[in-house]
């Protein structure tokens, strides 16, 4: 049991990862997460059974997303709209895209077909029970994305991502084309989505064409559980703890579903936790945020301000 | 040099609210001028730094850097000959990064690769420039932006400017978020650097005594146009009350109820 929600939440942490590099560090809301995540298990299960090596489609299915969070990146850049919008338009459309990529189904099995893990699990892998030895997987591939990501944005590119979230005219007084950087950006968090996806449908043993549905309220869930737990601003727990939110979120979903029949909740249920879960998330930051929280820092800023307006 | 020729900048055109605010400005900035303007609010003073930066392109006319025309370019693009200041002292830097961070990102211009440039040299680099603003910040790289002053954080957007030395430097009212002393602080140290590192400047300004002091030219603007331009000893010479003298003569009315311009 335990073994299970610490792969899951280390498989869905990727994800989590993708979701938090828009959301929180971009500050570029992005929805095609719905659309990406079960677009990198269709690329994987139809690459495989089509004989893919199981790498190679990885690989395709990284690339895969990329593409389609740049489509929604441009978009948004080139007309203008809203970043929310121009997710859901290219999420809609991917509903199409992964169904053909499926070979005009909703679903593909991935039973006796060589994966990733199946081959792990009859090499190295046998050395440990089953759920073991798929967290150990897991484990070494989301710190290594993880650790990946930590270097990136300690390059003059990722920092420079960063600061555009929080201050974009900062980035064009560089010289430095925001939109660039959106679409680099963009990608990159559909990237890690596609390869979550992709491995969940390893995982799962199937891709689905509706295995995304609320993806990105799952993702945004996991990141805002994990901020509750660590407080920094260093990348590198930044990272940590979105991937330690992916797993709690894990397991309080695992005890709705085994426990939840108690007080009669039922899986169906577990969408309206989890959208409760963010809107607590959000009540509780608000509330910590009000004057009466924060004290005296911010009284004194508001009369600095205010001697210099008059001046 | 740059040089500014028949600009028109007009909003909502063809509405009925269409309002010129720039009309047939031309103007030519010498390279090392360090130019102040004034002018009550709505002369267009905010609109002429955001045509010359490159934020709004002009209605009419056309810019040019160098003698080529710029006119075309997008803001980003501008950005590697042109510094702007803001008023807002958070516009210049990013709040929930760290000090060097922030010195990273700015002491270059243009597209950054994935390379790692903070070392140790760069460190000794950013310290020994942050000793300059003398505010013990030399010892905060680790620090985040966000917890240093508005002060502070000016002072530090000012360094992190003209550490690329721009061509031009657009100083727009980037004292007068500030309390009194850190407004005269960085405007000291503005002046400091513009002659230390020979900048072309230009720094509008709501008090008339600052346009006098700074500079070696001064501009006063009204209804889109520049209807006072002065340099060399003629504005040394100048008082306040010769300012305000002048633009009655000019205008054949009194500021538009604007006080605080004698300040």
């Amino acid at each position: 049991m335990l073994e299970g929600i610490l792969v899951e939440g280390l498989i869905y942490g990727i994800m989590a990862l993708g979701v938090f590099i828009t959301f929180r560090i971009l500050d570029f809301p992005d929805l095609s997460v719905d659309g990406t995540f079960p677009m990198g298990a269709a690329i994987m299960a139809s690459g495989i059974t089509s004989g893919l090596p199981p790498m190679v489609a990885l690989l395709i299915a990284f690339i895969g997303g990329y593409i389609a969070g740049m489509v929604t990146a441009i978009i948004h850049n080139r007309l203008k709209v809203p970043s929310l919008l121009a997710g859901i338009l290219t999420m809609t459309m991917l509903w199409s895209v992964n169904i053909r990529i499926l070979g005009n189904k909703a679903n593909l099995p991935l039973l006796r077909v060589e994966t990733m893990l199946s081959r792990y699990l009859d090499g190295w892998g046998s050395l440990l029970p089953r759920e073991w030895s798929l967290l150990v997987y897991f484990l070494i591939v989301a710190l290594l994305i993880k650790f990946l990501l930590d270097y990136f944005f300690k390059t003059d590119l990722g920092l420079t991502m960063g600061a555009m979230g929080q201050n974009e005219q900062m980035i064009i007084a560089q010289g430095i084309n925001p939109r660039t950087l959106k679409i680099l950006g963009v990608g990159l968090s559909n990237g890690l989505v596609a390869t979550s996806g992709a491995f969940a449908a390893q995982y799962q043993g199937f891709a689905d064409v509706n295995l995304g549905q609320g993806i990105v309220v799952t993702g945004l869930a996991m990141v805002m559980m994990g901020e509750f737990l660590l407080k920094s601003n260093k990348i590198g727990w930044l990272t940590l703890r979105v991937i330690i939110g992916a797993i709690l979120y894990k397991a309080i979903m695992y005890f709705g579903r085994f426990y939840g029949y108690y007080i009669n909740l039922t899986p169906n249920d577990l969408r309206l936790i989890t959208g409760l879960l963010i809107i607590g998330a959000l009540a509780f930051t608000k509330l910590k945020g009000s004057p009466k929280w924060k004290g005296k820092l911010s009284s004194t800023f508001k009369s600095f301000s205010k001697t210099g307006g008059t001046q | 040099m740059i040089g500014l020729n028949d600009i028109e900048m007009v909003f909502g055109q063809g509405t009925s609210d269409e309002n010129h605010v720039l009309n047939n400005l031309s103007l030519k900035i010498n390279k090392g001028d360090f130019i102040t303007i004034i002018g009550s609010n709505g002369a267009g003073k905010s609109t002429l730094f955001n045509v010359i930066s490159g934020k709004y392109s002009p209605s009419f006319g056309q810019v040019f850097f160098n003698g080529a025309d710029v006119t075309p370019f997008a803001e980003y693009k501008r950005a590697k000959w042109v510094g702007r200041i803001f008023q807002d002292p958070l516009l210049g830097t990013a709040g929930n990064m760290s000090l060097e961070h922030n010195m990273v990102i700015t002491h270059k211009k243009g597209f950054k690769g994935l390379r790692v440039s903070l070392n140790r040299e760069n460190r000794e680099f950013f310290k020994k420039e942050l000793v300059q603003l003398d505010m013990n910040l030399e010892n905060r790289l680790k620090d985040n932006v966000g917890n240093l002053s508005g002060g502070q954080r000016q002072a530090l957007t000012l360094l992190m400017t003209v550490l690329s030395r721009p061509e031009l430097l657009l100083l727009d009212e980037h004292t007068a978020a500030l309390d009194p002393k850190n407004a005269s602080k960085v405007l000291e140290l503005t002046d400091k650097f513009i002659s230390q590192y020979k900048l072309t400047a230009m720094m509008v300004t709501h008090n008339m005594q600052q346009a006098i002091d700074y500079g070696n030219r001064l501009l006063m603007l009204d209804g889109g146009e520049v209807i006072f331009d002065v340099s060399g000893e003629m504005k040394k010479n100048l008082t306040v009350e010769a300012l305000v003298k002048k633009f009655h003569e000019i205008r054949k009315t009194s500021f538009k109820s604007d006080e605080a311009l004698l300040t």
